[in-house]
């Protein structure tokens, strides 16, 4: 898959890429305008083929991947050529009322930093009742193998993914996750992208910034999950990490009382 | 006549001290019939019990205590489950 360079201006920011690294998700609200929400939700009551063929049957769909902001978030996730590694159109029947169970998606990955992204994105209002994805912020580096977490069923700060038409959500293919039950008459529907990078994910969005105290400070709280408990700190410690290899810069460091530079990591 | 039903109530906890907060739960109930549903992802935001503590205080008896873990020397920041996971259970009477 290409995508050809967009302008530093369709980037992600700093701050933006921040909430990402601290959370592993980061949703762009209504980044796709009501004209391609309205041609894809037509297509997709439509649609009778397998999920995995609407990326290639769509009109529409790689249009939408084509917008100057979106592609500039995946540019700053993967790369200007990133590799497509597979998709699927979810379908979430009409009181279909069981929710799936907590996981990670594919297999535990070995890579320390190096993430493959995947976008979610919403044609259509997903209100809480309707089941959109459940997600765990900041549990995307943590290893853990597939459903290997499906015993959990409540976790303290746990999120959904409550959406309007238009909103994508670009994930971290490590968060914990799982689709919720659909409590409406309405078919639910959403489409997912996973995306490998295409070069080492260092530097790829706006870097203006990423040393800042104000984005180093907000890394400092945000990657402070309470769910985590005594493990918080390595938790953030983890993030601090994790925000170096993203911002290609091995000197900046948002960890919890500055551990990384006070052990010389 | 009635017979007796296994629940079962898994919380984890904050830190090794049964008396720490609640940070995740999940209860799988014997008493309901297969293909009623069970406790689902993502229905509750606030815990049944704030600690381990509370519960037993309520008659679950716990069944499981979690090893501490372990830091291995140049692994010690790696994490993965939960590590406070307590199973507590109790028997309740149906019909």
């Amino acid at each position: 898959m290409s995508v050809a360079a967009v302008a530093k201006e369709h980037l992600l920011s700093a701050r933006q890429m921040a909430d990402f690294a601290a959370g592993g998700f980061l949703v762009l609200d209504q980044v796709v305008p009501e004209e391609y929400n309205r041609r894809a939700l037509e297509e997709m009551r439509a649609f009778a083929g397998s999920g995995y063929r609407y990326w290639f049957e769509s009109s529409v769909i790689r249009d939408i991947f084509e917008l100057p902001q979106v592609k500039g978030a995946v540019q700053s996730f993967v790369g200007a050529n990133p590799v497509y590694d597979h998709s699927f159109l979810h379908v979430v029947k009409a009181k279909h009322l069981k929710g799936q169970t907590y996981h990670a998606d594919s297999v535990i990955d070995t890579r320390p930093f190096g993430f493959d992204v995947q976008a979610f994105y919403f044609c259509h209002d997903a209100p809480r009742e309707m089941g959109p994805t459940l997600v765990l912020p900041g549990s995307h580096l943590r290893k853990v193998s597939n459903g290997s977490i499906g015993r959990y069923k409540n976790i303290a700060g746990q999120r959904q993914l409550v959406s309007k038409a238009g909103s994508i959500a670009f994930l971290h293919h490590g968060i914990w996750h799982c689709a919720q039950p659909n409590f409406t008459d309405t078919t639910r529907y959403v489409f997912k992208l996973r995306l490998r990078p295409g070069e080492e994910q260092r530097g790829l969005f706006n870097t203006d910034g990423c040393g800042s105290a104000e984005v180093l400070d907000y890394l400092r709280k945000a990657g402070h999950h309470a769910w985590c408990g005594d493990e918080a700190r390595v938790n953030q410690i983890n993030i601090a990490k994790f925000w170096r290899y993203l911002c290609g810069d091995d000197s900046v460091d948002a960890s919890f009382e500055g551990a990384l530079t006070r052990m010389g990591l | 006549m009635s017979v007796l039903r296994q629940q079962i109530l898994i919380l984890h906890a904050a830190d090794p001290d049964l008396e720490s907060r609640t940070v995740a739960w999940a209860l799988y109930d014997g008493a309901k019939p297969k293909g009623e549903l069970q406790m689902q992802t993502g229905d509750s935001d606030v815990p049944p019990y704030e600690s381990v503590l509370d519960a037993m205080r309520d008659g679950w008896n716990v069944m499981q205590l979690p090893a501490l873990p372990v830091f291995i020397g140049g692994h010690e920041h790696e994490q993965g489950h939960l590590p406070y996971e307590y199973v507590l259970e109790r028997k309740v009477e149906v019909q």
